[in-house]
């Protein structure tokens, strides 16, 4: 039997819904139906995705979203404990709190490098198309059984818990993968290739240095529009990359490659549309301004961009 | 030839675009443009929805990274994880905000240029752990902090971790991104063994380091001189 990623599906989708019965039933969310309801069809998608007709999926896909965008989603007031509590907890549990929290990275780890390969009756045991997410929900596992003993909690605790922070994070949980489903229709309606015609067909590529700042900076550009750099590298490198700068000028293409692609990472630094590296965080850590961690890696991603111009400009032709 | 590209499906990345200056909700902009999107590629209601529906079923991996973990790294912190981390740091005299964030970059980096990219990530390591710490070398060696300080610390633990993340993992060599990258030069006919690719990146990978290294210790001037300024205002 092969431990597969769809276990997980049904895994997170008894956990979503939970986290909307909680809501429901919890009179200090002040839209409790309407939480209860968008987080209840999320684990509906989860638990029954494959059995609902593709167009219904969709539809339920929208109406989240306008749930969400109409501030049908609100966080409920769940009971912590006192930070005294808190306080006396760490100082009795001690050191052996990071215990399941290390644990966790340590199975994913184990998981994905080690029982990769690993057969049970001339079955995989882990899903190898998706080992590192299988991985980790063995590790997420294993963390919660190890939590609730070290703390004497029930896992029922660690189901209110991560309701807590999904309440707190609200509609940023779907966000990336709204976008990635925007992402998918992008390269369905040949956004793409509409990008790669503005950009080849209005920029001169006449100069070697002109050629490789306009092969960066469009990695940057449409990783930026479509929130993601492995969309932005077939397009550029397509478009100029391999044309142009190997083609032309006889550039190295695995220093093409390599800088290119590094040059749309600068690029998924500075977008919202990277929404689970950009947005998610600011939710889970709880800041005011969405945008704050997009600003902090602001000074460090251009220059990281301006540094790959020069790098790809003095080292494809050695 | 050139004729032939259709530039209408762009007004998906214009409605984008508007929509994240005008500050709407993210995620209504994200379904708009899926609307526009759809309208400007002639496709029919139902063939819309038909593919948002194939398209979200696809992905429903992703969120899966956030939502796993949530359960034990949150009853862990109900019993006092994060006041340990804080408490731990606490008692390191030389650390300060920027020190620490610099040495979790190094290892960020470095273990995923050994492939070990599940080390480190915003839900396991950040919020839990990373940020926590960096708070709290920073309020011994400082006192209280003003809250927009703390906000910024946070932000820069969790971009600490993605130019980690991102510039260390393109040069392992079994790297989806390699893979990827290798795929598309051999489909045009061009032959590159993917280590040269995994190597070509360590000149950035060191760039990257260097620069955001130099950043966080900015930071630690930058928390000096705001708790300086509260305690003049005060």
């Amino acid at each position: 039997m092969t431990l597969s990623i769809d276990h997980f599906y049904i895994l997170v989708g008894l956990l979503l819904a939970a986290v909307a019965i909680m809501n429901l039933v919890d009179r200090s969310n002040p839209r409790r139906v309407t939480t209860a309801l968008f987080w209840g069809l999320y684990a509906l998608l989860y638990l029954a995705g494959e059995a609902l007709p593709l167009a219904a999926v969709g539809a339920l896909m929208i109406g989240m979203a306008l749930l969400a965008g109409f501030g049908g989603v609100k966080a409920g007031q769940p009971k912590a404990l006192a930070p005294e509590a808190r306080q006396a907890s760490a100082a009795r549990l001690g050191n052996r709190l990071f215990i399941p929290a290390l644990l966790l990275p340590l199975v994913t780890v184990i998981g994905a490098t080690l029982l990769k390969d690993v057969q049970l009756g001339g079955l995989p045991l882990l899903d190898p198309a998706h080992i590192t997410i299988v991985s980790m929900g063995c590790g997420a596992v294993v963390a919660l059984i190890a939590a609730c003993w070290l703390t004497r909690a029930t896992p029922l605790q660690g189901v209110r818990e991560a309701r807590r922070l999904v309440d707190a994070m609200s509609w940023a949980v779907v966000l990336p993968h709204i976008l990635a489903v925007l992402g998918l229709l992008f390269s369905e309606a040949g956004v793409g290739k509409a990008v790669a015609h503005l950009t080849t067909t209005y920029i001169g590529l006449d100069s070697a240095f002109i050629a490789v700042a306009v092969y960066c900076l469009g990695m940057a550009l449409f990783t930026i529009v479509m929130g993601n750099g492995f969309a932005a590298f077939p397009v550029m490198a397509g478009g100029v990359g391999i044309p142009v700068l190997v083609g032309v000028y006889g550039a190295n293409p695995a220093v093409m490659a390599a800088i290119g692609m590094f040059s749309a990472y600068c690029g998924t630094l500075m977008t919202p549309m990277a929404a689970n590296f950009n947005i998610v965080p600011a939710a889970l850590l709880e800041l005011p301004d969405k945008n704050a961690v997009i600003r902090a890696q602001i000074p460090s991603a251009l220059p990281i961009l301006v540094a790959n111009i020069f790098l790809l400009y003095f080292l494809m032709n050695l | 030839m050139q004729s032939a590209v259709n530039l209408w499906p762009l007004l998906g990345v214009v409605v984008i675009v508007v929509g994240f200056v005008l500050r709407a909700n993210p995620v209504l902009v994200a379904v708009a443009a899926c609307g526009v999107t759809g309208v400007a590629a002639a496709m029919s209601v139902m063939t819309l929805l038909e593919t948002l529906g194939a398209a979200f079923l696809k992905t429903r991996n992703l969120p899966l990274i956030l939502l796993l973990p949530l359960a034990a790294i949150g009853l862990l912190e109900r019993f006092g994880l994060r006041d340990r981390a804080q408490a731990a740091i606490g008692k390191v005299r030389s650390a300060t905000a920027g020190r620490l964030l610099i040495v979790y970059l190094f290892a960020r980096e470095s273990t995923a240029a050994l492939g070990l990219t599940s080390l480190g990530g915003h839900p396991t390591m950040v919020r839990p752990l990373v940020a926590p710490m960096a708070e709290a070398a920073a309020e011994a060696q400082h006192g209280p902090l003003p809250q927009r300080i703390r906000y910024r610390i946070r932000a820069m633990s969790a971009a600490t971790d993605n130019i980690g993340l991102f510039f260390g993992e393109d040069i392992f060599v079994a790297f989806g991104a390699i893979v990827l990258m290798h795929t598309i030069l051999q489909a045009e006919g061009i032959e590159v063994n993917p280590l040269h690719i995994a190597l070509w990146g360590i000149p950035t990978a060191i760039t990257a380091f260097v620069i955001h290294a130099w950043n966080l210790r900015r930071l630690d001037a930058e928390i000096a001189r705001a708790v300086l300024d509260e305690k003049g205002a005060a």
